[in-house]
């Protein structure tokens, strides 16, 4: 972990000592006596200041110091290395960046040696296995290029969307504990099952499906909406299939039998919403069970109830009433959502949401964007040649 | 005969390297050909992020030696923090109080984690182990109920929790990282291919199937926990990776350097869409973390302090003067509530 700033110091050094357009160095007149090769403190700052895009005198005095403290330069009546923007003289150590030099050239060749000595023949293979790598890398990037997103769109999609909840940027509620010295923040998530959900937090679930998934309140609820509509079984398993990554692996074998016995064995009790496909996956994957027996069929009950049991429950009146349990400005519900706060453009995030009725939905509908985005992934994405496309959020 | 045989080997080497590189610049064209619109293009229509007042809201003072590392805890409020000193403390950061202090037999506990389970925590270093003690508040004597976990050929540089307290991440000076059950102490899976010292890792933030490595080798590489597989291998950095961090969706990633330069990768994408350096920053970028929204970015580094970068267009928007040495750790809390840098100072500090 080599410090590498060392190169960089020194350019910078180098430049200092330039002539025309380095710090000026002069011999100083003083008393019967003359001190050469000299510069002040403050000519450095200054030149600091104007030749590098530092932002303000301290963070040149900060950085000028640092230099010192590595020895590229002293103060000539003072054994403290630290800069001072002042009238206090310093030179340049002139043999300290060659004796560097000197020395790292020389570790650089007795290393070369030994590993000349040493004589891996394996590691030309690899070498070899490497080029053919990224022979083959390149034609697949070459590929994907083609197909790609639009790579800036997406970031900035979703920096809009959880902006208003930054706490850095907009304050949680009741207050960010750290500052204020209240921790009833914390406590909230504590309270029981009937306790009260902040509207603000119930909204969140309208962003994403893995926002209301990895909300402990948003499971219970969206458990509930699914309770009344005779679907739960497949978010229970689900939730299980999660679960399972939490168990010690000696009882991973009874917990995926349970599963499988549950919600996937022929007349099981709670039968879930898989295809033929997936179902022979899973009985194959029975022969050696382990925590990842049900990926296949937990990836295909996910993106089912996103595309439709969660659309579903974020229009339905369950979730309208949770919104509306605190009435913030009192003016009706369409005043709610203009409490968006000015940083973020003033941009209505509603009007991204195409599921809520009665709005004007000006600008980018973006939960349109996001869907589609990920539909692109699934359809167009070989599963072999990434991972990380399989259950995430396309966002 | 051997000598030959060298020789042959060493032109063989200069060919393929000298290959590697023709094919390196023909990527790094073609890439520039079908270069997209650039991330700060994109954000421009954005507002400005507001002048960020962060100021340090605790100070947990307790170590005698540099602090290596630290992990967040689920609840929010307490952390793990592991120093050269040879101490593993358990820390209610809220009430500025010191839980636990474990003792190890080695100096050099190069990285510590918290269990999502709450009630272990494992750490290692030099000693090229990692050692999981049982933290409950009842148990009397923690150290003897520690368990070497993990062993490798050479230090372990990081080590994390895989969603529940049951596996554990590790990676090494010795190239490579693992996957071990906590309870049985098996190797579950181990990942080959970085060709110089792993020095950090993150698990996605979206699944427990993908986690990526980043090494002394430059690159950052994006791992099939399940198969072992490197899924994806990304460079671009002029030194050493020493911090690699998702972005919250797990679509992207970014990377804090040796090179003084943080920068932003896109998995999608394949490649780097951001750098974040000024001309004036030199000191290596040491650790990085990503705020809960993803618009802004902490990066710490060896000059001593934090910066603050605004991850969509690109530019500082603080700096903190943050400690007196080198900022060796640094982790947002699990509510994105305040930040926690640690360093060879000897102290952690909160900011929010």
């Amino acid at each position: 972990m080599m410090d590498r700033g060392n190169t960089q110091m020194e350019r910078i050094v180098m430049h200092m000592q330039e002539e025309q357009d380095g710090v000026p160095i002069r011999t100083v007149k003083s008393f019967m006596t003359k001190i050469p090769s000299v510069f002040t403190g403050s000519d450095l700052v200054n030149w600091i200041v104007k030749k590098l895009d530092v932002e303000d005198q301290a963070e040149a005095v900060h950085l000028g110091s640092l230099m010192s403290a590595h020895g590229y330069f002293f103060p000539i009546s003072d054994h403290v290395l630290m800069l001072k923007d002042d009238g206090t003289f310093y030179r340049f150590q002139e043999n300290l960046a060659k004796l560097q030099r000197m020395f790292a050239r020389k570790w650089e060749f007795i290393f070369m040696q030994a590993e000349a000595q040493a004589n891996d023949l394996s590691r030309v293979d690899k070498k070899r296995d490497k080029v053919e790598r990224k022979i083959l890398d390149s034609q697949e990037r070459a590929f994907w290029d083609v197909h790609r997103p639009v790579v800036g769109r997406c970031f900035d999609d979703v920096c809009e969307q959880f902006g208003d909840y930054e706490p850095f940027l907009s304050p949680p509620e009741p207050s960010n504990p750290w500052i204020t010295d209240d921790s009833s923040l914390w406590e909230q998530d504590k309270m029981g099952e009937n306790r009260e959900i902040p509207s603000r937090r119930v909204r969140k679930w309208s962003l994403s499906f893995d926002e209301l998934l990895t909300d402990l309140a948003g499971r219970e609820q969206f458990l509930k909406f699914l309770e009344k509509e005779f679907s739960a079984e497949n978010l229970r398993f689900w939730l299980a299939c999660d679960e399972l990554y939490a168990v010690p692996l000696k009882d991973v074998e009874s917990a995926v039998q349970e599963i499988y016995s549950e919600f996937l064995a022929p007349g099981c009790p709670s039968p879930i919403n898989v295809d033929s496909k997936c179902q022979a996956i899973a009985n194959k994957n029975m022969e050696k069970p382990n925590r990842y027996t049900f990926d296949a069929c937990m990836e295909h009950i996910y993106n089912l109830m996103k595309s439709d049991s969660y659309r579903r429950f974020i229009r339905s009146q369950q979730y309208k009433d949770l919104i509306q349990t605190k009435k913030k400005s009192g003016a009706g519900s369409d005043k709610q959502w203009s409490l968006v706060p000015a940083a973020l453009g003033g941009r209505n995030l509603v009007a991204k949401l195409p599921s809520l009725p009665n709005r004007n939905m000006d600008g980018e509908v973006l939960g349109e964007l996001s869907s589609s985005g990920n539909q692109w992934s699934l359809r167009n994405k070989q599963p072999s040649t990434s991972a990380a496309s399989s259950s995430s959020d396309g966002l | 005969m051997a000598a030959v045989a060298a020789e042959d080997a060493e032109l063989d080497v200069d060919g393929l390297r000298r290959e590697a590189e023709t094919l390196r610049s023909r990527l790094e064209e073609e890439r520039r050909k079908s270069n997209d619109v650039q991330l700060r293009d994109v954000a421009s229509k954005l507002e400005q992020v507001p002048p960020l007042q962060m100021k340090v809201r605790r100070v947990l003072k307790g170590h005698q030696g540099k602090v290596l590392d630290m992990d967040w805890s689920i609840d929010k409020r307490r952390l793990v923090s592991s120093s050269q000193d040879g101490k593993v403390i358990v820390w209610d950061a809220f009430a500025n109080k010191q839980e636990r202090v474990l003792s190890m037999p080695t100096t050099w506990i190069m990285s510590c984690a918290f269990a999502p389970s709450g009630d272990i925590i494992a750490c290692g270093g030099l000693d090229n182990k990692c050692t999981v003690f049982p933290i409950d508040k009842d148990l009397e004597n923690p150290e003897r109920k520690k368990r070497t976990i993990a062993m490798h050929t050479s230090y372990m540089s990081c080590c994390r929790f895989v969603k529940s307290g049951y596996q554990i991440l590790t990676c090494s000076g010795d190239c490579t990282c693992a996957l071990w059950d906590v309870d049985s102490s098996q190797l579950m899976q181990s990942f080959h291919g970085h060709i110089s010292d792993v020095l950090c890792l993150d698990i996605s933030p979206v699944h427990c199937r993908t986690f990526l490595s980043g090494s002394s080798d430059k690159t950052a590489s994006l791992w099939d926990i399940r198969t072992g597989r490197c899924v994806h291998s990304f460079d671009g950095h002029d030194g050493d990776i020493n911090g690699v961090k998702f972005f919250p969706t797990g679509e992207s990633f970014v990377t804090a350097s040796d090179d003084g330069t943080c920068r932003l990768y896109d998995l999608r994408a394949d490649r780097e869409v951001a750098l974040y350096t000024k001309d004036c920053m030199i000191f290596a970028a040491t650790c990085v973390d990503i705020s809960k929204s993803g618009r802004l970015m902490f990066a710490g580094y060896n000059d001593y302090t934090v910066n603050v970068w605004d991850v969509l267009k690109c530019v500082r928007v603080g700096r903190i003067y943050a400690h007196d040495n080198k900022v060796t750790c640094l982790q947002r809390s699990p509510d994105g509530t305040a930040v926690c840098s640690g360093s060879w100072d000897t102290t952690l500090k909160l900011w929010a």
